[in-house]
């Protein structure tokens, strides 16, 4: 029954290597073991981080089989390509085969095998196979099994099958695996991860690549209107968020506040929140609230600045902060008149100051930059698709077969003798409870017809 | 009563668990048996409003969310689901023999998230990388695969031991009471199936998180790579029925192989190895 079936080939025995679960199950083996060590040796870290911390010989050795980028590397790559090919020409190795299976003709199954099979069940009822026939298909299609018959030199032959598509779920396991790899390679062709860092008020065009550290264009600019961190009462950090502008040609296009797990995405490429620095620098806001005129000054540590038009020079003289995130600072203003004012501003928050007659509204923030990954990946969506033909594989695989049932009706006599068998490709034990209430249903109501007729 | 004080109430009830599931065992005890179900079901019980409240506690402190997320929720999600899938099995297949093999689990957890130093039990806001609605995706699949594969490795277990009897016929022995080989291979195999699809859900779901947090669905960080070697563990596991001279036995090895490269990836790598996945360890 199990024919040996290699396409004529120079490489028959090539072929079946390929082919052969042994070949998957070394290779899973070895991509397992080999993945280990990129887990315990630190990667992509700098060439003398690795002669510091392992001596030159260690560091050499790392160099030499590429281990400080081992999933980066061409033989690790050369591993995933041998499982894709395995893969590949294990499935269609099979899939002939496992085709003719589905599309067999189940009615020409020869009696012979129905013999033979495990599950079986025989008895006799009154009436012509012809009658029987009608009434076992009109019993059968109400429990969801369509019957196909045909006349043979053994007796009528009925046959039912539920589930022959289910024999393609290793394939869609298979393949999926093969879709989610397309999607990677997808992304890392066609696609690129960068960074950059954009501080508050600027604007940028370009990214830096993550692996080459060169810059790319993105043919339209980001700008950082804002970058605040919000904390809980325990000082843990509860929210970074940027606001994020995206311009063309000067024009604004798009605008959204992101946060970690909600980015930004423009023409294929996105933006995540995922660093910031902090500035010793201050960003003032005074305005003079008789006139109501307000300018907006960068105001680094330290350093005199002044407002000509209302007469007025002032400073950061002073600040407390806890770590980088500077909590109040000490502001120095003064004009032609008096003694200057010093008082303490609260970061994000607002002071007046009285001057003569004059009275000013200051507000004062702390300048940062935002951090935000840079991706783009036109692939994600094959590697997503390829997920979910996966799960659905995996399912279809195991918890799904393929069943059927014949019915071998023949004359005896007056009478018409059943012989009913059924095969299952998985979960036999499953399958065994279902034939056997299939055959006592229809036992059942076959002698209530018995009795009626 | 605060969540604490049930899921410390639920620690000592899976102990007592233990004790009537191996005294069913051990002294064939046959009418512990509805006994020990039943009480089995109780402590479950406790350990669900113990989750509960604690997810309702975590909401009167104004930081709302569920509790499956750091070390401590997780082992106490770990041991709920442990029980919950343990219980679906023995109605299943009617097999009170398993619960020797698989609440001792479910106990050594609780145990260990209730006495270890290593571990803190108080609730603590969620840093911004975790406000997701994939974590609770992310940790439930992972852990039902988590349990399945747990159960899986006591069955594995429980093969071995059976199997250094095999041969010798005598049923009235201690090691001859247990199910047939065929039997517990079944349903370690099922188990396995199950538990595979589970974890495979479960590094989808990281992936998909990880894309919307920092762009990549993929990294090789520690514990990426260590889910995916535990995959393929139970891949190759899974193609071992289809190879000639794999049997019983192997695959019994494998479950038990499987389980240990699981607790790595959860636990091993958060405390041993460094990466990304450092939320777990706080």
């Amino acid at each position: 029954m199990v024919e040996k079936k290699s396409p004529k080939g120079l490489f028959p025995a090539i072929w079946d290597f390929f082919a052969s679960v042994q070949l998957a199950i070394v290779t899973l083996c070895t991509i397992s073991v080999v993945s280990i060590f990129g887990t315990i040796i630190p990667q992509n870290e700098a060439p003398e981080w690795y002669i510091k911390k392992f001596g030159p010989q260690v560091a050499r050795f790392f160099d030499l089989f590429h281990l400080e980028d081992l999933y980066g590397s061409l033989w690790f790559k050369a591993l995933l390509a041998l499982l894709s090919a395995n893969l590949i020409i294990c499935s269609i190795d099979r899939l002939p085969r496992i085709w003719k299976q589905i599309t067999a003709d189940n009615l020409a199954t020869p009696p012979k095998r129905l013999m033979a099979m495990k599950r079986n069940a025989s008895w006799t009822v009154s009436g012509d196979p012809m009658a029987v026939t009608e009434k076992i298909s009109g019993l059968l299609a109400k429990m969801g099994w369509k019957i196909q018959s045909r006349q043979t030199e053994d007796g009528t032959l009925l046959c039912s099958q539920k589930g022959a598509w289910t024999r393609l779920g290793v394939f869609m396991v298979h393949g999926s695996i093969l879709v989610i790899l397309v999607g990677a390679i997808i992304g890392s062709v066609l696609g690129f991860k960068g960074n950059v860092s954009i501080v508050e008020g600027e604007s940028t065009n370009k990214v830096r690549i993550n692996d080459t550290g060169n810059f790319l264009d993105l043919g339209f600019t980001v700008r950082c209107d804002g970058f605040s961190i919000d904390y809980y009462s325990n000082g843990m950090p509860k929210e970074y968020r940027s606001n994020l502008t995206v311009l063309e040609n000067k024009r604004q296009i798009l605008h959204k506040i992101i946060k970690v797990n909600t980015p930004l995405t423009y023409k294929g490429v996105t933006f995540y929140q995922s660093s910031y620095q902090a500035y010793n620098d201050f960003i003032l806001s005074i305005t003079n609230q008789e006139t109501g005129k307000e300018k907006i000054f960068m105001a680094p540590y330290q350093k005199p600045l002044e407002w000509q038009k209302e007469g007025l020079r002032f400073g950061v003289i002073n600040e407390d902060s806890a770590g980088e995130k500077v909590k109040r600072i000490k502001i120095w203003l003064s004009d032609a008149s008096g003694t200057p004012s010093v008082l303490w501003l609260d970061t994000n928050g607002k002071a007046t100051v009285k001057r003569g007659g004059k009275q000013y509204l200051i507000l004062g923030q702390q300048l940062y930059a935002t951090g935000l990954q840079v991706a783009k990946d036109p692939g994600v969506w094959w590697v997503y698709i390829g997920c979910a033909l996966l799960l659905l594989g995996l399912f279809v695989s195991f918890f799904t077969s393929h069943r059927r049932v014949w019915l071998l009706l023949s004359v005896k006599g007056k009478k018409t003798s059943i012989y009913m068998a059924g095969s299952a490709n998985k979960n036999k034990v499953g399958f065994d409870k279902i034939f056997s209430a299939l055959s006592e249903k229809l036992k059942a109501a076959m002698d209530n017809q018995h009795t009626v007729s | 009563m605060t969540s604490s004080d049930l899921l410390g109430i639920t620690t000592f009830t899976y102990l007592f668990s233990t004790l009537l599931y191996v005294g069913l065992f051990v002294f064939k005890a046959k009418r512990l048996g509805k006994f020990a179900t039943g009480f089995t079901l109780l402590a479950f019980i406790i350990h669900t409003i113990g989750i509960g409240l604690r997810w309702h506690e975590s909401y009167q402190m104004g930081i709302g969310h569920a509790p499956l997320t750091n070390m401590y929720e997780s082992v106490v999600f770990f041991a709920w689901a442990i029980i919950a899938f343990y219980l679906i099995i023995e109605w299943r297949f009617k097999l009170r023999i398993i619960g020797v093999f698989a609440v001792p689990f479910a106990f050594l957890a609780m145990a260990y998230a209730s006495f270890s130093s290593d571990v803190t039990q108080g609730i603590s806001p969620l840093v911004p990388a975790l406000q997701s609605n994939w974590l609770i995706a992310h940790v439930i699949t992972c852990f039902i695969g988590y349990s399945a594969f747990t159960i899986a490795a006591g069955l594995g277990l429980m093969y071995l031991i059976k199997n250094t009897q095999e041969g010798k016929g005598s049923s009235d022995t201690l090691i001859g009471s247990l199910p047939p080989l065929r039997q517990i291979e079944d349903i370690t195999h099922k188990t396995m199936m199950f538990g595979f699809i589970w974890l495979t859900a479960g590094i989808i779901t990281g992936a998909v998180w990880a894309n919307t947090a920092w762009g990549t669905y993929w990294s090789w960080d520690p514990k990426e790579t260590w889910s995916l070697i535990t995959w393929f563990i139970y891949a190759i596991t899974l193609h071992a029925r289809y190879t000639r001279g794999w049997g019983g036995k192997r695959v019994a090895w494998l479950a038990i192989i499987g389980f240990v490269s699981v607790i790595f990836t959860y636990y091993g790598v958060n405390f041993i190895l460094s990466g990304l996945h450092s939320y777990g360890s706080i």
